[in-house]
Protein backbone atom coordinates (compact mmCIF):
# COMPACT_ATOMS: atom_id res chain seq x y z
CA UNK A 1 0.00 0.00 0.00
CA UNK A 2 1.17 3.30 -1.03
CA UNK A 3 2.51 5.77 1.81
CA UNK A 4 0.40 8.33 0.24
CA UNK A 5 -3.10 6.08 0.76
CA UNK A 6 -6.01 6.64 1.93
CA UNK A 7 -6.60 10.29 1.38
CA UNK A 8 -9.19 11.45 3.31
CA UNK A 9 -10.65 14.62 3.03
CA UNK A 10 -13.09 15.74 5.79
CA UNK A 11 -15.51 18.32 6.44
CA UNK A 12 -12.59 20.47 4.40
CA UNK A 13 -13.97 24.11 4.07
CA UNK A 14 -11.84 27.01 3.10
CA UNK A 15 -12.47 30.60 3.31
CA UNK A 16 -11.24 34.29 1.82
CA UNK A 17 -12.34 37.56 3.21
CA UNK A 18 -16.45 37.76 1.91
CA UNK A 19 -16.21 33.90 -0.47
CA UNK A 20 -16.53 30.17 0.75
CA UNK A 21 -14.32 28.56 -1.95
CA UNK A 22 -14.64 25.33 -0.55
CA UNK A 23 -17.50 24.02 1.46
CA UNK A 24 -17.29 20.93 3.57
CA UNK A 25 -16.25 19.20 0.94
CA UNK A 26 -15.93 15.02 1.94
CA UNK A 27 -13.40 12.52 0.13
CA UNK A 28 -11.83 9.37 0.86
CA UNK A 29 -9.18 8.17 -2.25
CA UNK A 30 -7.95 4.55 -1.16
CA UNK A 31 -7.18 3.28 -4.14
CA UNK A 32 -3.68 3.41 -5.81
CA UNK A 33 -3.25 4.48 -9.83
CA UNK A 34 -4.34 8.11 -11.21
CA UNK A 35 -7.45 10.08 -9.75
CA UNK A 36 -8.92 12.78 -11.85
CA UNK A 37 -10.18 16.03 -10.48
CA UNK A 38 -13.05 17.73 -12.62
CA UNK A 39 -15.54 20.30 -12.72
CA UNK A 40 -16.54 23.85 -14.11
CA UNK A 41 -14.10 26.63 -13.33
CA UNK A 42 -13.63 27.82 -10.02
CA UNK A 43 -15.52 24.40 -8.77
CA UNK A 44 -12.02 24.99 -5.85
CA UNK A 45 -10.22 22.06 -8.01
CA UNK A 46 -6.89 24.39 -8.02
CA UNK A 47 -7.64 24.93 -4.17
CA UNK A 48 -8.10 21.69 -3.56
CA UNK A 49 -4.80 20.34 -4.95
CA UNK A 50 -2.98 23.42 -2.70
CA UNK A 51 -4.51 22.23 0.38
CA UNK A 52 -3.75 18.74 -0.40
CA UNK A 53 0.12 19.55 -0.87
CA UNK A 54 0.16 22.29 2.06
CA UNK A 55 0.42 25.53 0.28
CA UNK A 56 -2.72 26.69 1.63
CA UNK A 57 -4.40 25.80 5.27
CA UNK A 58 -7.92 24.75 5.90
CA UNK A 59 -10.24 27.46 7.48
CA UNK A 60 -12.13 23.72 8.30
CA UNK A 61 -12.11 20.43 8.79
CA UNK A 62 -8.80 18.00 8.15
CA UNK A 63 -6.72 16.63 5.15
CA UNK A 64 -5.32 13.08 6.09
CA UNK A 65 -2.64 11.55 3.93
CA UNK A 66 -1.64 8.01 4.25
CA UNK A 67 -1.51 6.27 8.33
CA UNK A 68 1.05 9.27 9.51
CA UNK A 69 0.97 12.19 6.76
CA UNK A 70 4.31 11.39 6.23
CA UNK A 71 4.14 10.95 2.48
CA UNK A 72 6.35 12.85 -0.37
CA UNK A 73 4.59 15.00 -2.55
CA UNK A 74 5.51 17.43 -5.40
CA UNK A 75 3.19 19.47 -7.19
CA UNK A 76 3.50 19.94 -10.64
CA UNK A 77 1.53 23.51 -12.19
CA UNK A 78 -0.44 24.98 -14.90
CA UNK A 79 2.26 26.77 -15.71
CA UNK A 80 5.84 25.57 -15.53
CA UNK A 81 7.51 27.86 -12.69
CA UNK A 82 11.48 27.36 -13.91
CA UNK A 83 14.28 29.29 -12.31
CA UNK A 84 17.31 31.03 -14.73
CA UNK A 85 19.51 28.75 -14.36
CA UNK A 86 20.53 25.68 -16.26
CA UNK A 87 17.84 22.89 -16.68
CA UNK A 88 19.50 20.67 -14.33
CA UNK A 89 20.22 23.31 -11.84
CA UNK A 90 16.14 23.25 -11.89
CA UNK A 91 16.20 19.69 -10.74
CA UNK A 92 19.42 20.08 -8.55
CA UNK A 93 16.92 22.55 -6.58
CA UNK A 94 14.11 20.12 -5.97
CA UNK A 95 16.56 17.61 -4.57
CA UNK A 96 18.06 20.22 -1.92
CA UNK A 97 15.76 19.73 1.08
CA UNK A 98 16.27 15.94 0.54
CA UNK A 99 20.04 16.10 1.86
CA UNK A 100 21.02 13.38 -0.61
CA UNK A 101 24.75 12.24 -1.32
CA UNK A 102 26.50 13.89 -4.08
CA UNK A 103 26.41 11.06 -6.10
CA UNK A 104 23.13 10.25 -5.48
CA UNK A 105 22.20 13.64 -7.00
CA UNK A 106 23.76 13.86 -9.97
CA UNK A 107 22.21 9.83 -10.50
CA UNK A 108 18.73 11.29 -9.77
CA UNK A 109 19.10 14.33 -12.23
CA UNK A 110 20.45 12.28 -14.89
CA UNK A 111 17.85 9.79 -14.50
CA UNK A 112 15.20 12.15 -14.35
CA UNK A 113 16.05 14.33 -17.49
CA UNK A 114 16.56 11.04 -19.45
CA UNK A 115 13.01 9.72 -18.54
CA UNK A 116 11.58 12.88 -20.07
CA UNK A 117 14.10 13.10 -23.12
CA UNK A 118 15.88 16.12 -21.85
CA UNK A 119 19.21 14.70 -20.84
CA UNK A 120 20.66 16.14 -23.97
CA UNK A 121 19.41 19.67 -22.54
CA UNK A 122 20.93 19.37 -19.55
CA UNK A 123 23.27 22.24 -19.68
CA UNK A 124 20.72 24.62 -21.52
CA UNK A 125 18.58 27.35 -19.90
CA UNK A 126 15.47 26.29 -19.04
CA UNK A 127 13.89 29.33 -19.82
CA UNK A 128 15.06 28.88 -23.36
CA UNK A 129 13.10 25.25 -23.96
CA UNK A 130 9.53 25.24 -25.79
CA UNK A 131 6.36 24.98 -23.48
CA UNK A 132 5.81 21.09 -23.87
CA UNK A 133 9.61 21.06 -22.89
CA UNK A 134 9.40 22.97 -20.07
CA UNK A 135 6.34 20.84 -18.65
CA UNK A 136 8.61 17.60 -19.16
CA UNK A 137 11.18 19.38 -16.94
CA UNK A 138 8.65 20.46 -14.46
CA UNK A 139 7.69 16.73 -14.13
CA UNK A 140 11.27 15.15 -14.38
CA UNK A 141 11.51 17.98 -11.66
CA UNK A 142 8.97 16.45 -8.97
CA UNK A 143 9.77 12.73 -10.57
CA UNK A 144 13.50 13.51 -9.17
CA UNK A 145 12.28 14.01 -5.67
CA UNK A 146 9.94 10.45 -5.98
CA UNK A 147 7.23 11.42 -4.88
CA UNK A 148 4.85 9.44 -3.08
CA UNK A 149 1.55 11.39 -3.67
CA UNK A 150 2.03 13.82 -7.37
CA UNK A 151 -0.22 16.49 -7.91
CA UNK A 152 -0.90 18.04 -11.34
CA UNK A 153 -2.91 20.93 -11.93
CA UNK A 154 -3.80 20.73 -15.55
CA UNK A 155 -0.31 20.26 -16.96
CA UNK A 156 -1.16 19.56 -20.10
CA UNK A 157 -3.07 22.54 -20.77
CA UNK A 158 -1.67 24.74 -22.83
CA UNK A 159 0.83 21.96 -24.67
CA UNK A 160 0.17 20.52 -28.05
CA UNK A 161 -1.20 17.11 -28.98
CA UNK A 162 2.13 15.48 -29.04
CA UNK A 163 3.12 17.02 -26.03
CA UNK A 164 0.15 15.89 -24.16
CA UNK A 165 0.57 12.22 -25.36
CA UNK A 166 3.83 12.42 -24.21
CA UNK A 167 3.42 13.84 -20.70
CA UNK A 168 0.28 11.47 -20.11
CA UNK A 169 2.87 8.57 -21.17
CA UNK A 170 5.31 9.75 -18.54
CA UNK A 171 2.20 9.94 -15.96
CA UNK A 172 1.16 6.55 -16.37
CA UNK A 173 4.41 5.42 -16.46
CA UNK A 174 4.66 6.37 -12.55
CA UNK A 175 1.14 5.78 -11.64
CA UNK A 176 2.88 2.52 -12.74
CA UNK A 177 5.76 2.79 -11.03
CA UNK A 178 3.61 3.22 -7.57
CA UNK A 179 3.01 6.80 -6.96
CA UNK A 180 -0.42 8.02 -6.47
CA UNK A 181 -1.36 10.86 -8.69
CA UNK A 182 -4.24 13.60 -8.04
CA UNK A 183 -5.04 15.41 -11.63
CA UNK A 184 -6.79 18.25 -12.27
CA UNK A 185 -7.77 18.44 -16.10
CA UNK A 186 -10.80 19.97 -18.14
CA UNK A 187 -9.46 17.41 -21.02
CA UNK A 188 -12.02 14.73 -20.81
CA UNK A 189 -10.57 12.25 -23.28
CA UNK A 190 -7.50 12.97 -20.80
CA UNK A 191 -9.09 12.07 -18.13
CA UNK A 192 -11.10 9.00 -19.58
CA UNK A 193 -7.48 7.33 -20.77
CA UNK A 194 -5.43 8.00 -17.76
CA UNK A 195 -7.73 8.17 -14.59
CA UNK A 196 -8.84 5.13 -12.66
CA UNK A 197 -11.27 7.00 -10.69
CA UNK A 198 -12.92 10.49 -10.75
CA UNK A 199 -13.79 12.77 -8.36
CA UNK A 200 -16.65 15.77 -9.53
CA UNK A 201 -16.16 19.15 -7.77
CA UNK A 202 -19.04 21.90 -7.84
CA UNK A 203 -19.53 24.68 -6.30
CA UNK A 204 -16.36 23.97 -3.23
CA UNK A 205 -18.19 20.00 -2.27
CA UNK A 206 -17.38 16.66 -3.84
CA UNK A 207 -20.53 15.93 -5.75
CA UNK A 208 -19.71 12.57 -7.03
CA UNK A 209 -16.51 10.34 -7.17
CA UNK A 210 -16.67 6.79 -8.99
CA UNK A 211 -15.21 4.56 -11.21
CA UNK A 212 -14.02 7.03 -14.41
CA UNK A 213 -16.33 5.25 -16.73
CA UNK A 214 -19.10 5.12 -14.42
CA UNK A 215 -18.81 8.66 -13.52
CA UNK A 216 -18.27 10.27 -17.25
CA UNK A 217 -21.19 7.90 -19.20
CA UNK A 218 -23.85 7.13 -16.06
CA UNK A 219 -23.38 10.78 -13.94
CA UNK A 220 -25.88 10.35 -10.83
CA UNK A 221 -25.85 13.83 -10.23
CA UNK A 222 -27.27 16.65 -11.99
CA UNK A 223 -24.22 18.37 -11.12
CA UNK A 224 -21.84 16.24 -12.60
CA UNK A 225 -24.16 16.00 -15.92
CA UNK A 226 -24.33 19.26 -16.31
CA UNK A 227 -20.58 19.69 -16.32
CA UNK A 228 -20.09 16.81 -18.55
CA UNK A 229 -22.73 17.75 -21.47
CA UNK A 230 -20.97 21.33 -21.04
CA UNK A 231 -17.46 20.18 -21.24
CA UNK A 232 -17.50 16.96 -22.99
CA UNK A 233 -15.93 17.31 -26.51
CA UNK A 234 -18.12 13.86 -27.55
CA UNK A 235 -16.86 12.82 -30.73
CA UNK A 236 -12.93 13.09 -29.81
CA UNK A 237 -13.82 11.52 -26.67
CA UNK A 238 -15.75 8.93 -28.34
CA UNK A 239 -12.75 8.28 -30.40
CA UNK A 240 -10.50 8.06 -27.94
CA UNK A 241 -12.25 6.07 -25.36
CA UNK B 1 30.39 80.99 -26.91
CA UNK B 2 33.04 79.49 -29.51
CA UNK B 3 36.07 80.48 -27.26
CA UNK B 4 34.40 78.52 -24.46
CA UNK B 5 33.28 75.56 -26.51
CA UNK B 6 36.94 74.85 -27.83
CA UNK B 7 38.29 76.16 -24.37
CA UNK B 8 36.30 72.85 -23.18
CA UNK B 9 37.89 70.69 -25.16
CA UNK B 10 41.03 71.73 -24.65
CA UNK B 11 41.03 71.39 -21.09
CA UNK B 12 38.99 67.86 -21.72
CA UNK B 13 41.84 66.97 -23.77
CA UNK B 14 44.59 67.78 -21.56
CA UNK B 15 42.50 66.16 -18.71
CA UNK B 16 42.93 68.45 -16.49
CA UNK B 17 44.34 67.26 -13.71
CA UNK B 18 41.74 69.50 -11.61
CA UNK B 19 38.92 67.81 -13.45
CA UNK B 20 40.63 64.49 -13.14
CA UNK B 21 40.29 64.20 -9.23
CA UNK B 22 36.92 65.82 -8.70
CA UNK B 23 35.72 63.02 -11.29
CA UNK B 24 37.47 60.56 -9.62
CA UNK B 25 35.73 61.64 -6.00
CA UNK B 26 32.27 61.99 -7.38
CA UNK B 27 32.52 58.64 -8.70
CA UNK B 28 33.80 57.35 -5.31
CA UNK B 29 31.29 58.98 -3.42
CA UNK B 30 28.42 57.42 -5.61
CA UNK B 31 29.93 54.30 -5.77
CA UNK B 32 30.11 53.57 -2.06
CA UNK B 33 26.56 55.23 -2.05
CA UNK B 34 24.96 52.57 -4.29
CA UNK B 35 27.11 50.12 -2.67
CA UNK B 36 26.05 50.41 1.06
CA UNK B 37 22.59 50.94 -0.52
CA UNK B 38 22.59 47.39 -2.34
CA UNK B 39 23.76 45.77 0.76
CA UNK B 40 21.26 47.20 2.56
CA UNK B 41 18.55 47.85 0.50
CA UNK B 42 18.08 44.38 -1.60
CA UNK B 43 17.84 42.54 1.41
CA UNK B 44 15.31 44.80 2.68
CA UNK B 45 13.21 44.93 -0.37
CA UNK B 46 13.05 41.56 -0.84
CA UNK B 47 11.78 40.24 2.79
CA UNK B 48 9.22 42.95 2.30
CA UNK B 49 8.17 41.57 -0.91
CA UNK B 50 8.25 37.75 0.49
CA UNK B 51 6.95 37.97 3.78
CA UNK B 52 3.80 38.73 5.19
CA UNK B 53 3.32 41.09 8.17
CA UNK B 54 1.05 43.37 9.85
CA UNK B 55 1.59 46.91 8.41
CA UNK B 56 3.56 45.93 5.39
CA UNK B 57 0.87 47.66 3.09
CA UNK B 58 2.26 50.86 4.77
CA UNK B 59 5.24 49.70 5.06
CA UNK B 60 5.58 49.26 0.92
CA UNK B 61 4.24 52.89 0.64
CA UNK B 62 6.43 54.65 3.02
CA UNK B 63 9.45 52.45 0.76
CA UNK B 64 7.79 53.96 -2.98
CA UNK B 65 7.55 57.43 -1.36
CA UNK B 66 10.75 57.32 0.02
CA UNK B 67 12.01 56.93 -3.36
CA UNK B 68 11.57 60.47 -4.29
CA UNK B 69 13.07 62.00 -1.11
CA UNK B 70 14.48 65.33 -2.28
CA UNK B 71 17.93 65.63 -1.60
CA UNK B 72 18.80 68.47 -0.02
CA UNK B 73 16.72 67.32 2.59
CA UNK B 74 18.40 64.07 3.13
CA UNK B 75 21.47 66.34 3.24
CA UNK B 76 20.29 68.42 5.85
CA UNK B 77 18.62 65.77 8.20
CA UNK B 78 22.48 63.87 7.93
CA UNK B 79 23.55 67.63 8.64
CA UNK B 80 21.84 67.36 11.70
CA UNK B 81 22.63 64.03 12.64
CA UNK B 82 26.58 64.32 12.70
CA UNK B 83 26.81 68.55 13.08
CA UNK B 84 28.75 68.52 16.27
CA UNK B 85 25.95 68.49 18.33
CA UNK B 86 24.17 66.00 16.87
CA UNK B 87 23.99 62.45 18.15
CA UNK B 88 26.81 61.09 15.37
CA UNK B 89 28.43 64.19 16.24
CA UNK B 90 31.48 62.84 17.98
CA UNK B 91 32.55 60.88 14.35
CA UNK B 92 33.90 64.10 13.55
CA UNK B 93 33.01 63.13 9.69
CA UNK B 94 30.80 66.66 8.49
CA UNK B 95 32.53 68.07 5.35
CA UNK B 96 34.01 64.68 4.51
CA UNK B 97 33.74 62.50 1.77
CA UNK B 98 32.57 60.13 4.10
CA UNK B 99 29.79 62.53 4.78
CA UNK B 100 28.58 62.52 1.43
CA UNK B 101 28.74 58.93 1.11
CA UNK B 102 26.60 58.70 4.39
CA UNK B 103 24.08 61.22 2.68
CA UNK B 104 23.67 59.51 -0.52
CA UNK B 105 23.52 56.04 0.91
CA UNK B 106 20.13 57.40 2.68
CA UNK B 107 19.18 58.71 -0.72
CA UNK B 108 19.63 55.45 -2.68
CA UNK B 109 18.77 53.08 -0.32
CA UNK B 110 14.94 53.03 -0.61
CA UNK B 111 14.88 53.71 -4.35
CA UNK B 112 16.88 50.43 -4.15
CA UNK B 113 14.57 48.80 -1.38
CA UNK B 114 11.72 49.84 -3.59
CA UNK B 115 12.39 48.85 -6.82
CA UNK B 116 14.26 45.60 -5.56
CA UNK B 117 10.64 44.50 -3.96
CA UNK B 118 8.59 45.29 -7.41
CA UNK B 119 11.14 43.35 -8.72
CA UNK B 120 11.41 40.15 -6.53
CA UNK B 121 7.52 40.40 -5.53
CA UNK B 122 7.06 39.48 -9.58
CA UNK B 123 9.15 36.75 -9.61
CA UNK B 124 7.70 36.00 -6.49
CA UNK B 125 4.18 35.59 -8.11
CA UNK B 126 5.55 33.86 -10.90
CA UNK B 127 7.82 31.23 -8.59
CA UNK B 128 6.78 31.39 -4.71
CA UNK B 129 4.39 28.88 -4.91
CA UNK B 130 6.35 26.28 -7.22
CA UNK B 131 9.66 27.39 -4.28
CA UNK B 132 7.35 26.68 -1.25
CA UNK B 133 5.93 23.63 -2.94
CA UNK B 134 9.74 21.90 -3.34
CA UNK B 135 10.09 22.62 1.18
CA UNK B 136 12.79 25.16 0.59
CA UNK B 137 13.52 27.08 3.40
CA UNK B 138 11.90 31.11 3.79
CA UNK B 139 15.77 32.02 3.63
CA UNK B 140 17.01 29.36 0.52
CA UNK B 141 13.67 30.76 -1.07
CA UNK B 142 14.48 34.62 -1.36
CA UNK B 143 18.02 33.27 -1.87
CA UNK B 144 16.65 32.02 -4.93
CA UNK B 145 14.32 34.57 -6.28
CA UNK B 146 17.06 37.29 -5.87
CA UNK B 147 19.86 35.40 -7.84
CA UNK B 148 16.92 34.76 -10.29
CA UNK B 149 15.97 38.59 -10.29
CA UNK B 150 20.00 39.40 -10.65
CA UNK B 151 20.03 40.88 -13.97
CA UNK B 152 16.54 43.10 -13.52
CA UNK B 153 18.26 44.32 -10.33
CA UNK B 154 20.90 45.92 -12.33
CA UNK B 155 18.35 48.59 -13.61
CA UNK B 156 17.44 49.29 -9.71
CA UNK B 157 21.60 49.06 -9.13
CA UNK B 158 21.74 51.88 -12.06
CA UNK B 159 18.86 54.02 -11.39
CA UNK B 160 20.60 54.65 -7.69
CA UNK B 161 23.93 55.21 -9.56
CA UNK B 162 22.11 57.83 -11.59
CA UNK B 163 20.31 59.49 -8.63
CA UNK B 164 23.29 59.47 -6.64
CA UNK B 165 25.86 60.73 -9.34
CA UNK B 166 23.91 63.80 -10.34
CA UNK B 167 22.36 64.65 -7.63
CA UNK B 168 23.87 68.10 -5.75
CA UNK B 169 21.38 68.86 -2.62
CA UNK B 170 23.29 66.16 -0.39
CA UNK B 171 26.56 66.02 -1.12
CA UNK B 172 26.15 70.31 -1.18
CA UNK B 173 24.93 70.20 2.45
CA UNK B 174 26.94 67.83 3.99
CA UNK B 175 30.25 68.02 2.16
CA UNK B 176 30.50 71.65 1.72
CA UNK B 177 32.35 71.92 -1.48
CA UNK B 178 35.94 72.24 -0.47
CA UNK B 179 38.18 72.67 -2.74
CA UNK B 180 40.26 69.90 -3.56
CA UNK B 181 38.33 67.67 -0.65
CA UNK B 182 34.89 67.41 -1.16
CA UNK B 183 34.30 69.24 -4.52
CA UNK B 184 32.43 66.95 -6.42
CA UNK B 185 30.95 67.33 -10.27
CA UNK B 186 28.04 68.70 -9.31
CA UNK B 187 28.98 71.21 -6.81
CA UNK B 188 31.60 72.23 -9.55
CA UNK B 189 29.55 72.66 -11.94
CA UNK B 190 27.40 74.96 -10.17
CA UNK B 191 30.00 76.91 -8.76
CA UNK B 192 32.18 77.63 -11.79
CA UNK B 193 28.82 78.12 -13.32
CA UNK B 194 28.30 81.01 -11.10
CA UNK B 195 31.89 82.02 -11.44
CA UNK B 196 31.82 82.28 -14.78
CA UNK B 197 33.90 79.61 -15.52
CA UNK B 198 31.87 78.33 -18.19
CA UNK B 199 34.27 76.26 -19.85
CA UNK B 200 35.30 74.21 -16.76
CA UNK B 201 31.74 74.15 -15.83
CA UNK B 202 30.96 72.28 -19.28
CA UNK B 203 34.19 70.29 -19.51
CA UNK B 204 32.69 68.56 -15.81
CA UNK B 205 29.25 68.09 -17.25
CA UNK B 206 30.50 66.17 -20.63
CA UNK B 207 32.45 64.50 -17.75
CA UNK B 208 29.51 63.53 -16.03
CA UNK B 209 27.08 62.88 -18.73
CA UNK B 210 30.20 60.96 -20.16
CA UNK B 211 30.68 58.42 -17.39
CA UNK B 212 26.89 58.20 -17.15
CA UNK B 213 26.54 56.91 -20.32
CA UNK B 214 29.09 55.08 -19.43
CA UNK B 215 28.07 53.09 -16.57
CA UNK B 216 24.73 52.47 -18.29
CA UNK B 217 26.07 51.34 -21.36
CA UNK B 218 28.09 48.31 -19.72
CA UNK B 219 24.89 47.54 -17.41
CA UNK B 220 23.05 47.40 -20.68
CA UNK B 221 26.05 44.64 -22.31
CA UNK B 222 25.76 42.91 -19.27
CA UNK B 223 21.53 42.66 -19.56
CA UNK B 224 22.04 41.71 -23.17
CA UNK B 225 24.70 39.19 -22.44
CA UNK B 226 22.80 38.09 -19.77
CA UNK B 227 19.30 37.40 -22.03
CA UNK B 228 21.15 35.70 -24.42
CA UNK B 229 22.67 33.36 -22.24
CA UNK B 230 19.57 32.98 -19.57
CA UNK B 231 16.60 33.37 -21.27
N1 LIG C 1 -6.54 33.43 -2.82
C1 LIG C 1 -7.79 33.56 -3.28
N2 LIG C 1 -8.51 34.64 -2.95
C2 LIG C 1 -9.76 34.82 -3.37
N3 LIG C 1 -10.40 33.94 -4.16
C3 LIG C 1 -9.75 32.84 -4.52
C4 LIG C 1 -8.40 32.58 -4.11
N4 LIG C 1 -8.01 31.41 -4.65
C5 LIG C 1 -9.06 30.96 -5.34
N5 LIG C 1 -10.10 31.81 -5.28
C6 LIG C 1 -11.43 31.62 -5.88
O1 LIG C 1 -11.87 30.34 -5.51
C7 LIG C 1 -12.60 29.76 -6.55
C8 LIG C 1 -12.04 28.40 -6.87
O2 LIG C 1 -10.75 28.56 -7.41
P1 LIG C 1 -9.93 27.38 -8.06
O3 LIG C 1 -8.72 27.99 -8.63
O4 LIG C 1 -9.77 26.28 -7.08
O5 LIG C 1 -10.90 26.91 -9.22
P2 LIG C 1 -10.69 25.72 -10.23
O6 LIG C 1 -11.71 24.69 -9.92
O7 LIG C 1 -9.28 25.30 -10.22
O8 LIG C 1 -11.07 26.43 -11.58
P3 LIG C 1 -10.37 26.35 -13.03
O9 LIG C 1 -10.99 25.20 -13.72
O10 LIG C 1 -10.78 27.63 -13.67
O11 LIG C 1 -8.90 26.22 -12.83
C9 LIG C 1 -12.54 30.73 -7.71
O12 LIG C 1 -13.77 31.44 -7.77
C10 LIG C 1 -11.41 31.64 -7.37
O13 LIG C 1 -11.64 32.93 -7.86
MG1 LIG D 1 -7.62 25.61 -11.50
Amino acid sequence: MSPALPIRLERLAYRVPGKTILDCLEATIAEPGITALIGPNGAGKSVTLRLIDGLLTPSEGTIRIGADGSARRAFVFQRPALVRASVSRNVALALEPLALSRRERTSRIERALARVGLRGRAGDPATKLSGGEQQRLALARAWATEPQLLLLDEPTASLDPAATEALEALVAEMAGGGTKILIVSHNLGQVARLADDVVVLDAGRAVEHGPTRQVLFHPRTAEARAYLKGELPWTSFAAAS
Amino acid sequence: MHETLSDTFSRLASLDREVFAIAWLSLRVSLSAVLIGCLVGIPLGSLVAVSRFPGRSGAVGLLNAAMGLPPVIVGLVVYLLLSRSGPLGPLGILFTPAAMVAAQSVLVTPLIAALTRQIVADAEAHLGEQLRSLRLSAWRRAGILIFDVRFSLLTAVLAAFGRAISEIGAVLVVGGNIDGFTRTMTTAISLETQKGDLALALALGLVLIGLVILVSMAASLLRAYAARAYG
